[in-house]
């Protein structure tokens, strides 16, 4: 990826993260962090390549990288868990709110 | 080749699933639908990878997601509905550490070339690390195992000067020809108490809107170690995640009546508050 590819990426990127929630109302703020907090558990998939190529010989190599899956695999998990019981709270309540956060 | 285009075109798939999940979570009344969607598309992101030519370790691979995901499942699913906000908090901390190690393993075996993609991991490193130590005290404070918000004297003035000495070693990265170990750790080092002293001396009330800055802060390293990685998929997530966590941050904020740079630098349970 050339360099200007990559900055047009992360200015449209930047604009559809900024759009895209513009109109969240005050009640799904904590469910909506929890959510994107879930979808930047995406940096699994980057930390399992860095493990899948480090040197198999080297035993810091492998820590680092076994740390970067476990905690990924964990944002992931735990981001989900999170934010689905967050939501399904919602939803048998109607329009209770949500404690603790505002 | 053929596996190269269907896993590119798995990524891409992802990407929008993720965009569209974040739109439906802004609406109560497709927010559930929201988050499934990005869950199914998490798990197929996941499979899709392992077929990524040219990896190996798949022992400690599977081992490390399955034991992180078993973690992270059963304490999730377990923990009191009150205790949710910090839950958030460490899960986006491991998300920052996971960016952090991406970029710690990147430089120990020497992959990083070129000064862009070295600036991109450092300062993914940088952001990562602070994420990490960051969320790691909001989780501590929120869960009261740390009771008291300490503040350093003259606390604005360290965290300018550490942030600067920060800064300073990763240009120094940079710019130096090779890889130097004992810098990265050091950098490493830093970015980590800077983290921590950036929270520290911020109150409870605050921490809702710490942590939704926090999670932007881990969407962007995510999306600099996607760079640095090549992988569109983590830089489109991360900087989707990176400016609507900003935007909410200040949503949050303003719903608070709390301008950020209050939250940040004047905290109430700090001596000298002024505003709020």
């Amino acid at each position: 990826m050339d360099g200007f590819t990559a900055i047009y990426i992360f200015m449209l990127a930047a604009f559809t993260g900024y759009e895209v929630i513009s109109r969240v109302p005050v009640i799904l703020h904590t469910p909506l962090m929890s959510g994107s907090n879930f979808v930047h558990g995406v940096v699994l998939v980057g930390a399992m390549v860095v493990l899948g190529h480090a040197d198999p010989e080297s035993p810091l190599q492998l820590a680092i990288g076994f740390v970067a899956v476990f905690l990924g695999a964990a944002n992931a998990a735990g981001g989900y868990v999170v934010t689905e019981r967050m939501l399904a709270m919602f939803n048998k309540s109607g329009s209770s709110k949500k404690e603790g956060a505002q | 080749m053929t596996a190269k285009w269907f896993i590119d075109a798995s990524y891409f798939a992802v990407a929008v699933v993720f965009i569209l999940a974040l739109k439906a979570m802004s609406s109560p009344v497709t927010a559930r639908r929201g988050i499934v969607w990005g869950g199914i598309a998490m798990v197929f992101a996941t499979l899709v990878t392992f077929a990524t030519p040219g990896l190996h370790n798949f022992g400690w691979m599977i081992v490390a997601i399955v034991s992180g995901a078993a973690v992270a499942w059963w304490s999730g699913k377990t923990v009191k509905m009150t205790d949710m906000p910090q839950m958030v908090a460490i899960y986006n901390g491991m998300g920052g550490g996971a960016a952090a190690a991406i970029a710690a393993l990147e430089f120990a075996r020497g992959e990083v070339h070129g000064p862009v993609v070295t600036t991109l991991a450092v300062l993914g490193a940088l952001i990562g690390s602070v994420a990490f130590s960051g969320s790691c005290i909001a989780f501590a404070k929120l869960q009261g195992i740390m009771k008291k918000a300490w503040r350093l004297p003259a606390q604005n003035a360290v965290n300018v000067v550490l942030a600067l000495v920060t800064v300073g070693l990763g240009i120094a990265i940079i710019a130096a020809p090779s890889i130097d170990p004992v810098l990265v750790i050091v950098f490493f080092v830093l970015a980590l108490i800077l983290g921590a002293i950036l929270t520290s001396p911020i109150g409870g009330a605050d921490m809702p809107v710490v942590i939704s800055l926090l999670n932007a802060f881990t969407g962007l390293a995510v999306g600099f170690e996607g760079y640095v990685l090549g992988n569109p998929a983590l830089i489109v997530a991360g900087i989707v995640v990176g400016a609507s966590g900003t935007l909410l941050t200040q949503l949050m904020a303003k719903a608070m009546n709390r301008p950020i740079s209050n939250v940040l630098f004047t905290p109430i349970s700090g001596a000298a508050s002024g505003g709020g």
